[in-house]
């Protein structure tokens, strides 16, 4: 009997190392160790046996199918792995395929110029002001000391709907609308970007309508030098670290004193080149202190405030940044123009 | 305006270069535009005297000159110029010289003759065509008889100057002249001005004996001054007023001509000259022309006048539009002998007025409209009449004869030191402050650092603090002005809710696939009509008085229209596959006659056509129709917490499919639309299936804000039933859904679409709907009678509302 089992052990275990997948091994294991199997006949068999010899086959038994079994585990394992490992190899994909596109679009470039002087503003504390694109002469034009008449008038040929309507030539107007609702009393914060429209033939460098960002600081103490400041903090940010500023006396019929602000050519530094026209100074933006008259007509007393404010056009500051040449590229809307500006 | 570098050197002693001075005005308050020196690349020119000249023996329009260039030194030179004279001094180009364009010149054999050199027009010498007197246009220039041949020719040309033309503001008009220019130069490098000298001896003729003057209003024409100078003799003026007129951007005349030019530009002064045998009368009376006047102009043209126009007349008819141009009859020609020069202060408006309805915008009248000097007017005519008499032969008549006031008062304005350093943030002394309107010829009284500052007639701009303020601080250097940091009291910035939410729908709508387009607000009045969804009640389109185009006249009501001209843009340019939306401002006009503002409104548009998503080698293709559109809705105003109050009820649009179009509302009032350009339009365009929509952004931000509340996460299970629904072809599934969500109660907390059929496995005229519904209790777990229950009563509801069956 011991034989027999020593047989079946050693018959199984070439089953077993025989087995090529886990179903094979599932068979050897119920043909082995199975309620029918050749051990489980055996262990029936043993009541035929002596009290002497009974315990001794009965643990040779245990220990045969205990052999079996561990190496019917081993097997397993073995082939569990070349299975796993089968499948894995199966599985293997060209991982430099493109992958699945998602669909995402991004702001026009305007509107991520101005986002980004917006944020600059909103975090030193300047609130964003609005107002109607369709505008009255007063708020545009003779609050902001351009009475009828006004040779500066000329400057800026207007969309006139009637004669005390008209398209806004600058965002100027929201700040006297601004200034007229805090009925004289300060501190007055404020940015407002827009939409502005001028008489001007489209060409690629003049626009009929076009954006602009314009600041307002009233307060008592408001001085040149903070202007400067705001300026310079402004000028860094947009253009970089290294960029140098500077005022040049200019005129405005809303501000007195005016100034122009050029920084330092982002591109050459200062040494000249064809972006700075060899000046190693680029244009920006133009500001001064606001005009006594402006604060009196909007019920400010001029004696006890003062203000600055500034203006810049985001089409020529994005013109700058990324070196498009003609303005007329940002309200044609091409979208291999408009696709450009994912990161900005 | 372009000022003479070597001409401003007559009365300003200015030690440093043309682009050094630039660079200081400009930093000091006027912009140099640019510096452009006279010489563009000339080297090796120098005059010539022409010995001989004879005709080419082999070529007919040629000459063979004899030129004496210096020490005794015969050149043949050929030359093909018309005028070219024996006994003539002229400018030659040597060989090895070089001419503008680095053209250079060799010695050559032109049809056989040796040639050594060129002799020169000034267009060859880099002068425009248009600044050449009429004369010398089509050939060579002549020089004085008295240049010495072989000196250099450019020191006659004066083309060894630099000009520097000036972007003058409007308050500047001061510089409009070389003397303007003079005083600012001054004050910026601690120099002082010297006048030109302007002493002459007159006969003993009275000017008045030979003219009267009148004047009609003084409002209109506050000074108008009249000179007679006999015997003048008409021809070139000398090269040295020929050379600063060309460098002025002034194309030389006569001898007449030109003194009132350069005056003009010297003193920034306006002057006439009229040839006074022609003037038809001895008198000068100046008034309103009357409506439908006639006056033949200088240029020949035959004007019509209006009553707002100046004229000035012999005293019958108008000789001349006032400070705009001339009449043709007294105009100054070559058989001119005696002249009556003009010197005067018209109004600006006037003069605004007449050059505008004429269209003539002259350099007088230019500095008419921006404002000139009204104590200069009288210095101006005696500086014309001084050269007059020294380079036109002319004998002056004793006196001016006037009307109106020649000089007015002088004003002050006051300015404290103090206040000066507070508003510029500086701390400039009382004394600094006291150089620095000495540098600028302001005179003053000063007293504990309060200026009492006169004003001079050359600088109106000035009347308030702040443009002393300014006079002070432009001069000391804004420069050296301290940056430092507002002392406003810190407040937090921040977009309000309502902007914030506005950057939520740029941002949702770029996370959706959609590229942001900025476009013009002005369109054409049939377009500004388009999609409008503003029901019953009358719009009216608003139109521009003066627009540029047809295009761009009217304003946009809806942005539909300038986003398919994007498509139509980039379908021009075979890019078919577009996602775009816009956020702007629409106008709507609701007053027959606008007299208030119209109302503005943000909309928010989008359109998208071809193909919307692609995988390409997974074959994966999403083109654009109405549910990808419509999903990017869904999800906006779920981004707007708004999805249980908006509603998309099929409805018609102009221009929209009429079987694909949802009318958006908003509480029940519609707030936009969304569906399929009708396809006589797509056609019209040229585009794919093209699926749009538009919404009224501002309402439905303005709409309550709803807070956000918090759900507490389930805890039990929840159950979820099928069923499938056979129902009539008509019936939109969003009444389905609106009557199985009443009918479901508060146990039911989902409901999904998961099928549609329309075919043969169903009844012909009806279709199979499948939906998926939710129940679940936050509190417990749900019994199965109860979930029967409720899903019982969606049944019976929707075979009572829709006779809605089953399907089997």
């Amino acid at each position: 009997m011991k034989d027999r089992l020593e047989a079946l052990k050693s018959e199984a275990i070439d089953k077993i190392n025989e087995s090529v997948d886990l179903k094979d091994l599932q068979a050897v294991k119920v043909a082995y160790l199975g309620k029918k199997g050749p051990i489980t006949e055996v262990l029936k068999g043993m009541g035929k046996l002596s009290a002497e010899e009974r315990p001794v086959v009965g643990a040779y038994a245990n220990e045969v199918r205990d052999s079996i079994q561990q190496e019917l585990d081993k097997k397993q394992a073995e082939l569990e792995e070349a299975a796993i490992a089968q499948k894995l190899a199966s599985e293997t994909l060209d991982v430099s395929l493109p992958g699945r596109p998602v669909k995402k679009g991004n702001p026009h470039p305007l509107t991520a110029v101005v986002t980004e002087i917006e944020d600059l503003f909103l975090s030193m504390g300047f609130t964003i002001a609005e107002g109607p694109e369709v505008e009255t002469d007063y708020y545009n034009f003779e609050a902001l000391n351009l009475p009828k008449g006004h040779p500066a008038r000329d400057m800026q040929d207007s969309f006139f709907i009637t004669e005390d309507i008209l398209l806004r030539t600058q965002t100027s107007p929201v700040q006297a609308r601004t200034m007229e609702k805090h009925e004289g009393q300060g501190p007055v914060k404020i940015i407002s970007p827009g939409k502005v429209y001028r008489r001007d033939n489209d060409d690629a460098t003049h626009s009929h309508q076009f954006m602009q960002i314009e600041g307002l600081v009233v307060d008592q103490n408001v001085r040149l030098s903070d202007l400067k400041g705001v300026l310079e903090t402004f000028a860094k940010k947009m253009f970089g670290e290294d960029r140098k500023i500077r005022l040049r006396p200019s005129f405005f019929p809303f501000t007195e004193p005016s100034v122009e602000m050029d920084i330092s050519c982002f591109k050459c530094s200062g040494k000249g080149c064809s972006i700075c026209k060899q000046t190693g100074w680029i244009e920006i933006l133009g500001a001064g202190m606001v005009h006594p008259n402006v604060l009196e007509m909007a019920g400010f007393d001029s004696k006890k405030y003062t203000g600055f404010a500034f203006g810049m056009g985001p089409e020529r500051i994005a013109m700058l940044k990324y070196g498009i040449d003609d303005i007329r590229h940002f309200y044609a809307n091409d979208i291999r123009f408009l696709k450009q500006f994912k990161n900005a | 305006m372009l000022i003479s570098y070597n001409w401003l050197k007559d009365y300003v002693n200015v030690e440093i270069s043309p682009a050094e001075l630039a660079d200081k005005i400009t930093k000091s308050g006027i912009e140099v535009e640019m510096v452009e020196p006279l010489n563009k690349g000339i080297s090796g020119v120098v005059v010539g005297h022409v010995k001989e000249c004879s005709q080419h023996p082999n070529a007919d329009k040629l000459r063979v000159c004899k030129v004496d260039i210096g020490q005794g030194e015969i050149s043949q030179i050929v030359c093909g110029a018309p005028n070219v004279a024996q006994g003539q001094k002229v400018a030659v180009a040597v060989p090895g010289a070089v001419l503008p364009g680095n053209f250079k010149i060799k010695k050559a054999k032109l049809r056989g003759e040796e040639s050594l050199g060129m002799i020169c027009s000034l267009q060859e010498l880099g002068v425009d065509t248009k600044l050449v007197p009429k004369e010398y246009s089509t050939g060579i220039f002549v020089m004085p008889s008295d240049a010495e041949p072989g000196s250099d020719a450019l020191e006659y040309l004066n083309l060894n100057d630099h000009v520097l033309e000036l972007g003058l503001t409007p308050n500047r008009a001061d510089c409009l002249n070389v003397l303007g220019v003079a005083y600012e130069v001054a004050a910026i490098l601690k120099e002082e001005v010297k006048l030109p000298d302007t002493s002459f001896t007159n006969t003993e003729e009275k000017a008045e004996d030979f003219i009267s003057v009148n004047i009609e209003s003084f409002e209109d024409n506050p000074y108008y001054g009249a000179m007679i100078i006999r015997d003048v003799k008409i021809g070139p003026s000398p090269l040295w007023m020929q050379n600063r007129l060309m460098a002025s951007g002034i194309r030389p005349i006569n001898n007449v001509v030109d003194i009132t030019n350069y005056v003009l530009l010297e003193y920034g002064q306006p002057l006439h000259a009229f040839d006074y045998n022609r003037l038809g009368s001895k008198e000068i009376v100046i008034r309103r022309a009357t409506e439908g006047e006639h006056i033949q102009t200088l240029d020949d043209q035959d004007r019509i006048l209006k009553d707002t126009h100046l004229v000035i007349t012999n005293g019958t008819a108008p000789i001349a539009v006032a400070g705009v141009m001339g009449g043709a009859t007294s105009e100054v020609g070559e058989d001119t002998t005696n002249v009556l020069l003009e010197a005067a202060y018209f109004s600006s408006a006037r003069v605004r007025a007449a050059s505008k309805d004429l269209g003539l915008r002259s350099e007088a009248s230019s500095r008419y409209e921006k404002g000139i000097d009204r104590n200069r007017v009288y210095a101006a005519a005696i500086r014309a009449a001084q050269l007059m008499a020294e380079i036109a032969g002319g004998k002056v008549a004793a006196g001016i004869v006037e009307a109106g006031k020649r000089e007015v008062k002088s004003y002050t304005v006051s300015m404290a030191v103090s206040r000066m350093n507070a508003l510029l943030g500086t701390s400039i002394t009382p004394e600094q402050t006291s150089a620095i309107f000495d540098r600028l010829g302001f005179s003053y009284k000063e007293a504990d650092g309060e200026f009492e500052v006169v004003v001079p007639s050359r600088r109106p701009d000035i009347t308030i603090e702040a443009d002393l303020i300014e006079e002070v601080g432009r001069i000391y250097g804004y420069d050296r002005i301290p940056t430092t940091y507002l002392l406003t009291e810190a407040r937090p910035g921040g977009l309000t809710q309502n902007q914030a939410k506005r950057r939520g729908i740029r941002n949702y709508l770029e996370g959706a696939g959609l590229y942001q387009a900025v476009t013009y607000a002005l369109t054409t009045p049939e377009k500004s009509t388009h999609f409008s969804f503003n029901g019953e009640e009358q719009v009216y389109p608003i139109s521009v008085a003066h627009p540029m185009s047809e295009e761009r006249s009217t304003l946009r009501m809806s942005l539909l229209p300038q986003l398919l001209e994007v498509l139509q843009y980039n379908r021009n340019r075979s890019l078919e596959d577009l996602a775009v939306y816009e956020m702007g401002s629409v106008f709507i006009n609701r007053q027959e006659v606008l007299s208030d503002l119209p109302e503005e409104y943000v909309f928010v548009s989008g359109a998208i056509t071809g193909v919307f998503n692609e995988h390409l080698w997974q074959g994966e293709r999403k083109t654009a129709d109405f549910f990808v559109l419509k999903g990017i809705l869904e999800g906006l105003m779920s981004e707007l917490n708004l999805s249980e109050r908006i509603t998309y009820e099929s409805g018609i649009i102009e221009n929209m499919h009429p079987g694909r179009t949802a009318v958006v509302k908003l509480d029940g009032i519609p707030v936009g639309f969304v569906g399929q350009l009708h396809p006589a339009l797509q056609k019209g365009l040229d585009v794919k299936d093209t699926f749009v929509f538009e919404l009224n952004a501002t309402r439905l931000i303005d709409s309550e804000i709803q807070q956000m509340v918090y759900q507490t996460l389930p805890r039990y299970p929840s159950i979820t039933r099928d069923i499938a629904l056979v129902v009539d072809q008509e019936l939109p599934a969003g009444d389905l859904f609106t009557v199985i969500q009443a009918a479901g109660g508060d146990l039911l907390k989902e409901v999904n679409l998961f099928d549609l059929y329309e075919g043969e496995k169903v009844e012909e005229g009806k279709k199979s709907l499948a939906f998926s519904l939710k129940y679940f209790d936050p509190e417990r777990t749900l019994t199965d009678d109860e979930v029967v229950s409720a899903h019982d009563r969606v049944l019976k509801s929707l075979e009572e509302r829709f006779g809605a069956q089953l399907r089997k």
